[in-house]
């Protein structure tokens, strides 16, 4: 164990913070779940990637730097450190990017991941269905063989950033007679295809943060399939372990949430009247450092070879609920002003914390729910009983 | 000791309850976010005609002269259905505070006459609230200043809209000048009318709250009945049972508080601070305890406009921080229990606290 940066590490966190120091946009972007905030996010990708700053653990000659999982935490944090906005194509980057790397054929890699590290295609992730959220395996869309093509039919739902985007990645059933997780495929769908319909779908601050899409004998080529036929759920498994570990919530969104709240809990802490506050900002603290350690931890381990399989939803419950606490606390900091929309002049500086109320609250059901995590945790790694 | 409702006020409530449940829908809800004022000037004067506007004031003034306790049980169905109209804070905190003042001050028995009869809507200020609800279809205002107390007509201030996360409340900061004209009331009275408002204004937000958990637990239970994942109802989870039955828990131990605060406070009034503070501080746990279960019960659903679920979710989040938020309400409750002269133990339960 040796819990020092190389100077190679802290030479490369020197290089990060400069590059955002220089290209970071000085006014906060638009939401990115508007037309115009999501044009905006798309320049941003451009400008990272023509930096090579777009996914670092890349190959260079996907736009990467091969950088080593250490780094790309040391990255992430400066990212955050930065107040850099939001990856808008994070479905892509952080999801399918992995996933293509591990099953992608060398000509899927060369079309797909070049495109993604340059920011020209976004991409929305299609699995869910109206009739299965949880029980993903009830899965009922189809995509049936005709040549050299799939014909698509069915319905997608909760699909995030769809309603702008280019292309979802999506599991249909192949084989019309399987059942449950067999019969599987991962395809993916340009959104401007025909036969293509986007429903936005309202969230809790009303803007169309996600969509329902609707296939209508839409053709893609076979060569969209990613892995064998049938081989869907398993590749789809390994996605979900990037969504819930590592990948999608890396640390230093957490701990620079838990900063923010100390700051936020310092400047208020002579109208603070409520003793648990104070213990609530130095327990979030704690845990924000906590998951950044473990995260550290199987980094390390991956880099080596390991794998990572069931823990991923320990990461899960951990960081989801972290986030939801974190800011349940700073709306008590707020008191009366928490309930506050941004735009409101009384709100001030702090509107963001509604914002992120706000979100925090889907942590807990996206990327598989907590009682899903909680019954893997149980039977898969702990060995409790099923029935 | 009889700790029950009489036959009269749970009969009133039920009258008030099918009223409510049938006028106020989520579909009207929605409906009334799209106009002007956000709210509905025939729906009042139906609330007008059932004499709930009426209920607290004195018998003098053409009133019913009930009190607190008589009014509660309705608090509680007004958060149920997630009423947007101030009907809560007319009766519990602006008709009291001009009651407070009757003999000191004509304006105050008029105003209540036409408050009673539906002529004018008094919206109140308090140093607890940074912001002023429902100040827009005021016709007067209650505003503070320092110890005072005054009374302003709607044309006499300013008002700059403040935007809440939930699209049924609408809330204003007030720009005004105090003058000696408009003062009601200052000095020790002030301060003690100032104290007794804000009591009540956390009895009402207190009762919604309860009003409000019950409702998101009753919205989950039926959708976790229907909604089917697995081949079975997701209710049959014993997961998402234990959240709603965590949040029945945490309801029922509200209640009691809530109604003895109300007691209290209709009794003896100037020993009401613990009863409330208790009260605000449990019903504000069951309704954001019942918020985060029943958004995680619903699923991607619960994280929609779409779904009815935000419209009392919200409502829960923006009370739970208003007439006193929690760290105020904790912290009363810490100065009165940690001052070594405190009357506690069993046999004060009931007795005078403080
Ligand atoms: C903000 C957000 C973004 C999303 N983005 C995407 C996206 O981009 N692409 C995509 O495909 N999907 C997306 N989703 C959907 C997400 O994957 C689903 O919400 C999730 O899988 C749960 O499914 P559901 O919403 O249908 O809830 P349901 O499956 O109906 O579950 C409802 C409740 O029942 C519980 N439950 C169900 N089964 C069990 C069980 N066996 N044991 C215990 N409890 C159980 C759940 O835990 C939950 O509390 C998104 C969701 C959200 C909230």
């Amino acid at each position: 164990m040796d819990l020092n940066y190389t100077p190679e590490q802290i030479a490369f966190r020197q290089e990060v913070r400069q590059w955002l120091a220089d290209n970071v946009p000085a006014e906060p972007l638009q939401s990115f779940d508007t037309e115009e905030g999501f044009e905006q996010h798309r320049q941003w990708e451009k400008t990272l990637a023509k930096g090579n700053w777009g996914m670092v653990t890349w190959p260079q000659e996907y736009g990467g730097r091969a950088c080593n999982l250490i780094e790309w935490l040391i990255f992430e944090e400066e990212y955050y450190r930065a107040k850099a906005p939001l990856r808008v194509n994070q479905n892509g980057i952080f999801l399918l990017g992995p996933t293509l790397m591990e099953y992608g054929t060398p000509e899927q890699k060369e079309r797909f991941i070049t495109q993604m590290a340059r920011g020209e295609e976004m991409w929305a992730q299609g699995w869910s269905e109206p009739g299965a959220g949880s029980d993903m395996a009830a899965i009922r869309s189809k995509a049936i063989r005709d040549g050299d093509e799939y014909v698509i039919n069915g319905q997608k739902v909760w699909s995030t950033r769809a309603v702008f985007a280019d292309w979802v990645f999506c599991i249909f059933r192949t084989d019309p007679d399987s059942e449950r997780h067999h019969g599987l495929s991962f395809i993916f769908v340009p959104l401007d295809a025909p036969g293509v319909t986007v429903r936005p779908i309202p969230q809790l601050d009303g803007l169309p943060g996600f969509a329902e899409i609707f296939f209508d004998d839409v053709r893609v080529p076979v060569s969209n399939r990613l892995g064998d036929e049938g081989q869907g759920w398993h590749i789809a498994m390994a996605t979900a372990g990037f969504e819930r570990g590592l990948m999608l919530r890396s640390p230093a969104r957490f701990q620079e949430t838990a900063k923010r709240l100390v700051e936020l809990y310092r400047a208020h802490q002579n109208d603070i009247l409520d003793l648990t506050i104070e213990d609530a900002v130095v327990k979030s603290y704690m845990d924000a450092e906590a998951y950044a350690l473990s995260t550290y931890q199987t980094a390390s381990r991956l880099i080596k070879g390991g794998k990572i399989g069931a823990e991923a939803s320990l990461n899960k419950i951990f960081w989801s609920e972290l986030d939801q606490r974190m800011h349940e606390t700073a709306m008590s900091i707020l008191a009366s002003r928490a309930e506050l929309l941004p735009h409101s002049s009384a709100a001030g500086n702090v509107g963001a914390w509604l914002e992120g109320f706000l979100f925090s609250q889907s942590g807990p059901i996206y990327a598989g729910t907590n009682e899903i995590q909680r019954n893997i945790i149980a039977e898969r790694l702990l060995g409790m009983p099923r029935k | 000791m009889d700790f029950t409702f009489t036959e009269d006020q749970l009969l009133f409530c039920d009258s008030v309850k099918n009223f409510l449940q049938a006028e106020i829908t989520p579909e009207s809800l929605r409906a009334s976010w799209d106009t002007d004022t956000g709210r509905s000037d025939e729906l009042w004067q139906t609330i007008v005609e059932l004499g709930l506007t009426a209920m607290l004031v004195p018998e003098a003034q053409g009133g019913l002269g009930m009190n607190e306790l008589d009014f509660i049980l309705l608090a509680q169905e007004c958060g149920r259905v997630a009423l947007a109209e101030a009907l809560v804070e007319t009766a519990l905190v602006a008709t009291p505070l001009l009651s407070a003042l009757v003999d000191k001050d004509p304006r105050c028995a008029s105003l209540l006459e036409k408050i009673a009869s539906g002529e004018i809507r008094v919206a109140v200020g308090h140093p607890a609230n940074e912001l002023v609800s429902d100040a827009h279809v005021a016709d007067w205002l209650l505003l503070p200043s320092g110890d005072q107390i005054h009374l302003l007509a709607r044309d006499q201030v300013k008002l700059v809209t403040q935007h809440s996360v939930d699209p049924s409340r609408r809330l204003f900061t007030v720009e005004w000048k105090a003058t000696d004209e408009t003062c009601l009331a200052g000095g020790p009275e002030g301060v003690q009318l100032l104290a007794a408002s804000l009591n009540r204004g956390a009895l009402g937000c207190a009762a919604q709250l309860v009003g409000l958990a019950e409702a998101m637990v009753s919205l989950t239970v039926d959708y976790t009945a229907d909604r089917h994942q697995f081949g079975k109802a997701i209710g049959t989870n014993q997961a998402l049972k234990h959240h709603m039955a965590n949040c029945a828990v945490k309801s029922e131990f509200a209640k009691a508080p809530l109604y003895r605060a109300a007691y209290t406070l209709s009794k003896a009034p100037q020993n009401a601070d613990f009863a409330v503070s208790h009260a605000k501080v449990a019903a504000g746990e069951a309704a954001l305890l019942a918020a985060k279960n029943a958004i995680q019960s619903f699923g991607a659903m619960g994280y929609t406009w779409e779904c009815d679920l935000h419209i009392f979710m919200k409502r829960a989040w923006a009370l739970d921080k208003f007439w006193g938020h929690t760290g105020f309400h904790k912290n009363r409750l810490h100065q009165w229990l940690m001052n070594p002269n405190a009357k506690i133990g069993a046999d004060k339960t009931f007795g005078i606290q403080g």
